[in-house]
């Protein structure tokens, strides 16, 4: 147990849609791993694999179409993928939880959000039906909403208000990891600003790691510790917080920082990244990212780079690093 | 006097519910200069694509005046207003429901045209579709495609065309690159940036996303409830933001930077019921610095500085 502080390990995973004629290859081979008390940013954009990395973790895969072909998911040392399925309702929830995008829809709402935090409880805690609806009130509380509203359904409570439900739902059996989906994008900037202030709070409370998808790289540079970019299913660069903003590497990276408005400089044109990502179903041989890529060479076109280290932190994979003195715009120095 | 292709003073809109009048558009006046664009920004409920919608006179005001080129066009009849729309487009957020799934590109672009009588032959009539195509960035190839054969992006530019089709003056975009990717994002604001540059548009660009107003417009009206808050340049705005509900607007927006230490206002509850509200400041139950007098009457705009108008009794 000491020494070793891993919450959730991540070998090799790959997960296809398998569809009568054609096989959507959303996750290819992704490793990931996290600390206890930590918080990942899995960043891309549409298609990227990133809800269906979350999804494989908690083995909500919908099957048929979705295959989990190869990898391991270890959460302090235990396989997922080998439980039998009873089991693994024993572990969401518990050990792992996950929170969607939309709370209008992960919430029930024929049941009190009290009895739908308290089901949470009684289930993993085994614990009799009062003593789980006082817990609920008691979390009820800490997500800044007034236990007596424990008994009114979801449709009386706001956008915000429902996705501070679904927060208490997955925080109250204390998991040890936490997926996060896109948690505050349909919200409004200032009730965004709200939710994850609270988040951050929790977070750190209970010490629970965390997995936040999201395509909003403000939202990584405000609560997250590392990164990971996710590119047509594969991670195409992956650090610490300093070592993705600060220390760019990868062209995609780039491009997503180029595409975003900057406060400081209006007017100007932005940077786009020429045309489109590519068919999931249909990727190109050597690096996906190569056809939109300002620097692709020859070999890009046809190997498909692997993720290597460039420090202890920080990995990338991008062929053109094998060229010598090869830089992105971003790293040189501005004048 | 300026060039003002845009005045829009004293609108209102209010929606009769069961539950009383929602007040989603109230008095607000504003103008726009020529070539120029004008950031509506709010949260969802503020009543901006309300606004947007009433100066196309796509739903009629309740009361107050909208002039276009010194012609007043609120409750003009329909007929006429269709004539007016040759000169007023509109580009939705969502390009997957304001676009005919039944119909190919050239039938959806070319539909205004026809409407209009601008190319009355079929032939002609392709061949502008191709050219509106060329001009937004659709390949020729998709001329034929469906709207489901297309990306959001790409949809986005089928709706850009197809305003542009009947070559107006003057077009509202409203959320008109949320629903998209931020590479693609980009794409469609550098198109749209250049369109205005190449033929002289006017735009009400309608956001919720701050960073996007902020690169994109000249001026920025921030609306609260139905009311426009404070309106001034775009630069001033985001250097001296005067409203104490601009201030935590701004405070909010999440900044892809690292180490940037801000002060954060976190404001507290939400926004209150635009049904029938009461003669106070709109925003008084939320802000932070809210007296008795903002809580016995609604302040209206006026100007602290030349062009800064701000709507609150403590400035």
């Amino acid at each position: 147990m000491e020494e070793n502080n891993t919450v959730l390990q991540i070998e090799n995973l790959t997960v296809h849609y398998v569809l009568e004629d054609e096989t959507v290859e959303a996750v290819n081979g992704i490793n990931l791993s996290l600390q206890r008390g930590k918080v990942l940013g899995l960043v891309g954009e549409t298609g990227a694999g990133k809800t269906t990395t979350g999804l494989a973790c908690m083995r909500l895969i919908p099957n048929p179409p979705g295959v989990i072909k190869t990898g391991r998911v270890l959460i302090d040392g235990t396989d997922l993928m080998t439980l039998p399925e009873m089991k693994m309702n024993d572990v969401r929830g518990k050990e792992i939880s996950m929170i969607f995008q939309d709370p209008m829809t992960s919430l029930n709402p024929a049941f009190t959000v009290g009895e739908q935090i308290a089901e949470s409880v009684q289930l993993h805690d085994h614990v009799s039906k009062d003593a789980a609806y006082k817990k609920a009130q008691e979390m009820l509380e800490l997500v800044g909403i007034p236990a007596e509203r424990a008994g009114e359904y979801p449709h009386q409570f706001s956008g915000g208000m429902r996705q501070r439900v679904v927060i208490a739902i997955a925080l109250t059996c204390n998991p040890k990891l936490l997926i996060a989906d896109e948690p505050t994008t349909a919200l409004d900037v200032t009730i965004q600003a709200q939710v994850l202030d609270m988040m951050k709070q929790l977070i750190e409370k209970y010490q629970t790691s965390v997995i936040m998808i999201t395509h909003d790289l403000g939202i990584v540079a405000e609560i997250c510790d590392e990164v990971a970019v996710m590119y047509a299913g594969s991670i195409v660069e992956r650090g610490t917080l300093e070592d993705i903003f600060n220390n760019t590497m990868h062209p995609y990276t780039e491009g997503l920082f180029n595409s975003l408005p900057n406060i400081g400089h209006r007017g100007e044109d932005l940077k786009p990244i020429p045309g489109l990502m590519p068919d999931p179903t249909n990727l190109p041989e050597g690096c996906a990212f190569a056809p939109r890529c300002a620097y692709a060479g020859e070999s890009c076109k046809c190997v498909r780079p692997e993720l290597r280290a460039v420090s202890d932190t920080h990995f990338v994979a991008c062929n053109a690093y094998s060229r010598k003195d090869f830089s992105i715009e971003r790293s040189k120095p501005h004048e | 006097m300026s060039d003002n292709i845009l005045e829009v003073s004293h609108l209102k809109k209010y929606f009769k519910t069961q539950r009383g009048m929602v007040h989603a558009v109230d008095d607000v006046s504003f103008s726009i200069e020529r070539g120029k664009t004008l950031g509506i920004v709010g949260e969802s409920g503020c009543g901006k694509s309300t606004i947007g919608r009433v100066i196309l006179q796509l739903i009629k005001p309740t009361s107050g005046s909208v002039r276009f080129d010194g012609q007043e066009i609120a409750g003009l009849s329909g007929w006429k207003m269709r004539s007016m729309r040759k000169e007023m487009q509109m580009i939705f957020q969502d390009p997957f429901s304001s676009i005919d799934p039944r119909r190919t590109v050239n039938q959806i672009i070319g539909e205004p045209l026809k409407v209009h009588g601008i190319k009355k032959n079929r032939v002609e009539r392709e061949e502008r579709v191709l050219e509106l195509m060329e001009t937004v960035g659709l390949a020729e190839r998709l001329i034929n495609a469906y709207p489901h054969e297309l990306d959001g992006g790409r949809r986005q530019r089928v709706g850009i065309a197809c305003a542009l089709a009947v070559e107006p003056r003057f077009i509202v975009c409203d959320e008109p690159v949320s629903a998209l990717d931020v590479s693609i994002q980009a794409q469609i604001l550098n198109l749209l940036k250049h369109l205005q540059r190449q033929i002289g548009l006017t735009y009400i660009f309608i956001t919720h996303d701050l960073s996007v107003v902020n690169h994109f417009s000249d001026d920025i009206a921030v609306m609260y409830l139905g009311q426009v808050v404070e309106i001034t340049s775009a630069q001033e705005l985001f250097d001296r933001p005067l409203h104490p509900y601009t201030q935590a607007l701004l405070s909010a927006i999440p900044i892809p930077e690292i180490g940037r230490k801000r002060q954060r206002i976190i404001l507290n509850g939400e926004i209150s019921s635009p049904i029938d509200p009461p003669d106070q400041c709109r925003f008084a139950k939320r802000c932070l610095y809210a007296t008795d007098e903002c809580r016995a009457h609604c302040p209206s705009l006026r100007e602290v500085s030349p062009g800064h108008q701000v709507a609150c009794w403590r400035v």
